[in-house]
């Protein structure tokens, strides 16, 4: 245990705990702003993996991660808008159609790994700072700085990204014309409607940028991980729609899920490689993030109240 | 006369197998209020549902101002200036009252919200008006009334010229009453038109210039309050005549047969609704509990009715002590219940009416023959409670949740007076019910209190409570703040009462 409490074992398990954190906490950002419409997306992981072959066969095939990217983003578009046109438009149950979104992200993906790429081949992963083309030198030193430079340098743009998207998406639901709207039709879709909000628009459009960003999380997964295989994410999807129910629907206490999150399974990992868990145990080990979630959702998602009109499908009477 | 704001000219609007509204004109001028009575399913709602944009009408022609308005939505109607104060307040309980205010209209700041520019104009509409409410709070944490302001200034600041309000009195104190009618009033001298929609007949008289009123979908009487009295509308809504209230003869009160002592119960957040109450209820009285919603009167039932444990005191029936009873305790005791949520407490509403009518003594030996249903036996029964209550039913095995309110009312106090009990607990008995069925539901209470039953009545309808209670109790913030014998109460004591300041 002792090899574990040192400083620079300590900061390297926060720096990947932070980079662990990346993927969880894009797709529970966007699906904050779903579920403040009132749009439960039980899909997340099902987008998260079309999102994350997609990104990895751009990548694998052009060797450009920002196409990889964008396609990530392009996947979770077209997913969203079939997500919304069944729940928003036909009215139908959330919960169910989620879990469709799901299974055929889940067996498409794998259908399209097994006829377009069938081993697995690794690609270039994400580059961190130091490594981007051109502007990599001026972050060079910044990584060479004791403690502080591994924890807050060497990482990639998305993991930025992600984090700088927390008052973004705090100061989309909050302060913008749109975010109000949000709150409202997921609050009291009547009310909104009667005042001329489209509930239908404000939802598609909160359905969107949830999906897009499960897409881009997928993405960023494949990248960070450089590969693909059947089930990549391994539920982290699923985990991103309990992230929000634990952060009570709020961007920054979703965030302090994620690194939780992350923390754990950046500690469980690090125990393994020093040997703290024993072999046989790990499968155990492995299913601490599990019980985590039970717990922290057992224990703190009673309190919190979220959206009133979460999961309901809105028709005019 | 200015020209009406509103005129609606021969409107017809069928649903699948309903006629709700058959060519109703109506109109409105600036100015004046205008109320539209009638009673649940007359066509009120249908036809300003149709005005705000929500129905499209099948035939006739909406006119704002004097010209051709096409309708087509809320957004419609409040760019040509109607405003509507719906009767469930259409409001975002987690915004701020400038949030709410704000929904739907463009902002002067691109993508961002301008809550400020909205806060400063609110203020001066609410100094305008004496509409009291701060811009900043969020709306769950204000009272009924409060919330109503709120929604008057949506409107207003809307510029509507023509309000629409729904039964905005329903929720009310009669205080909250007087100062709404007040801001009200201000409107009209301000030029705004109001339609006002109520089946509160005093409060009708009190505040209309004219008075249109609907049955069936048709109007069958267009009037003003110097020409009509209550009795004719009444009569005019119901489409016979009717009885505003009971006769109730004179009789000498009973024994105690229902006392509490003591009794404290806590809601459903776990803080006290019920406060140390302590009450006695004789044989033959109807003791009437009055009060605004949410003062810990449902709580107070449910306690008598085994339904939700006390955390202390003594409820007892004659001299059965019932503090820890179960409801089939209290019912073997010989209280019965009619709850205040008649759907959800009251009755299975995918049950048929048969079924719902044997709720509480289907395993009674009368309909059972070697452990089974007796069928026969079970429709004879239920026939007779059907012809005795006049439940309007196609059959005994229609589902009761297709029954109007009121029949669905008439079943559960059917089933409730079967067994001749010793005590009734009637919450809201005839709330949301039609004159008609709420005149046999009271004449039934009268005719239970005659048979020496000792009655609870709960109820938010100061009038009811006057015309049926012998004595008459208030509950403000869990207490019984008020008890007086129904002689010497007056309304305005008692609303006091209600408002916490008695």
């Amino acid at each position: 245990m002792s090899q574990f409490f040192t400083l620079s074992v300590l900061i390297a398990t926060l720096a990947t705990a932070i980079k662990f954190a990346v993927p969880y906490l894009l797709a529970a950002l966007g699906e904050t702003i779903g579920q403040r419409s009132g749009v439960l997306n039980l899909g997340v992981d099902g987008i998260m993996l079309l999102g994350a072959f997609g990104a990895y066969y751009t990548v694998l095939e052009t060797d450009s991660h920002l196409l990889g990217l964008i396609v990530g983003i392009a996947i979770g578009l077209i997913m969203g808008v079939l997500y919304a046109v069944v729940t928003v438009f036909l009215h139908a149950q959330q919960g169910i159609s989620g879990i469709g979104i799901f299974l055929f992200g889940l067996g498409f993906s794998d259908l399209l790994f097994q006829e377009l790429v069938g081993t697995t081949k690794p690609v270039k992963p994400l580059p961190t700072l130091d490594k981007l083309p051109g502007v990599g030198g001026i972050f060079e030193p910044l990584i060479e700085i004791e403690y502080l430079g591994p924890l807050l340098f060497d990482h990639n743009l998305m993991t930025y990204t992600a984090f700088l998207l927390v008052p973004a998406v705090t100061w989309l639901l909050n302060k913008t014309t749109f975010g109000m709207n949000v709150r409202a039709v997921g609050e009291n879709p009547q009310a909104a409607d009667s005042l001329g909000v489209s509930v239908a628009r404000t939802r598609f459009i909160a359905i969107m940028f949830g999906c897009v960003l499960a897409g881009l999380a997928g993405a960023t997964l494949a990248l960070q991980l450089a590969v693909f295989q059947h089930n990549l994410t391994n539920g982290i999807g699923f985990i991103a729609v309990a992230l929000v129910y634990f952060g009570a629907w709020q961007p920054r206490w979703v965030m302090a899920g994620a690194l939780l999150y992350g923390l754990v399974t950046a500690t469980r990992l690090r125990w393994q490689s020093l040997d703290i868990i024993p072999q046989g145990a790990s499968d155990i080990a492995a299913m601490t993030p599990a019980i985590i979630t039970i717990l922290a959702l057992v224990l703190l998602a009673r309190r919190a109240r979220g959206p009133a009109a979460l999961t309901k499908p809105f028709t005019r009477h | 006369m200015s020209a009406p704001v509103l005129q609606m000219r021969n409107i017809t609007k069928t649903f699948p197998g309903v006629l709700a509204n058959d060519d109703v004109s109506f109109d409105v001028h600036a100015g004046e209020v205008h109320t539209l009575l009638g009673e649940n399913g007359a066509g009120k709602s249908t036809l300003m549902k149709i005005l705000f944009g929500l129905y499209q009408q099948d035939s006739g022609q909406i006119l704002l101002r004097g010209e051709t308005a096409d309708i087509t939505s809320p957004t419609d109607a409040i760019e040509k200036r109607v405003g509507m104060v719906h009767q469930h307040f259409m409001l975002v309980p987690t915004l701020t009252v400038a949030e709410n205010v704000a929904l739907g209209l463009p902002s002067d700041r691109g993508l961002r919200t301008d809550l400020d520019a909205v806060s400063k104009r609110i203020l001066s509409i609410s100094e305008q008006y004496g509409l009291q409410v701060d811009p900043d709070v969020e709306i769950w944490k204000l009272s009924v009334g409060e919330r109503q302001r709120v929604e008057i200034i949506k409107a207003l600041y809307r510029d509507a010229e023509l309000l629409v309000l729904d039964e905005p009195t329903a929720v009310l104190t009669p205080q909250e009453v007087d100062d709404l009618f007040v801001i009200l009033r201000q409107m009209t001298a301000n030029n705004t038109g109001i339609i006002f929609i109520s089946h509160k007949l005093h409060e009708v008289m009190e505040l209309s210039d004219r008075i249109t009123v609907l049955r069936n979908g048709r109007v069958t009487g267009d009037t003003t309050p110097a020409e009509t009295s209550r009795q004719q509308l009444a009569d005019m809504m119901v489409g016979r005549e009717v009885k505003l209230a009971p006769d109730k003869p004179v009789q000498d009160l009973g024994l105690v047969r229902l006392k509490l002592r003591g009794v404290t119960v806590k809601g459903d957040r776990g803080t006290i609704a019920v406060d140390n109450v302590d009450l006695d209820v004789h044989a033959g009285e109807i003791l009437g509990i009055a009060g605004v919603s949410g003062n810990g009167q449902r709580e107070l039932a449910e306690t008598i009715a085994g339904l939700r444990p006390a955390e202390g005191g003594s409820v007892q029936l004659d001299s059965t002590d019932l503090s820890k009873a179960n409801p089939k305790q209290s019912r073997a005791a010989g209280l019965s219940y009619v709850p205040e949520e008649r759907m959800k407490d009251g009755a299975v509403g995918e049950f048929d009416v048969s079924e719902n009518l044997l709720l509480i003594n289907h395993g009674d030996k009368r309909f059972l023959r070697r452990g089974l249903f007796n069928f026969d036996a079970i429709r004879t029964h239920c026939q007779k409670m059907v012809d005795d209550f006049a439940v309007k039913t196609p059959s005994l095995t229609t589902p009761t949740s297709s029954l109007s309110g009121g029949n669905i009312q008439k079943v559960i106090m059917a089933r409730e007076l079967e067994s001749s009990p010793a005590v009734l607990v009637a919450a809201q008995p005839t709330r949301g019910v039609d004159i008609g069925a709420a005149e046999y539901i009271h004449s039934q209470l009268v005719v239970q209190r005659s048979n020496g039953v000792a009655i609870v009545m709960i109820s938010e309808d100061l009038d009811e409570v006057l015309g049926l209670a012998d004595r008459i109790a208030v509950m403000f913030e869990g207490r019984i703040v008020k008890i007086v014998d129904r002689e010497n109460a007056t309304k305005k004591d008692l609303g006091l009462a209600m408002a916490g300041a008695g």
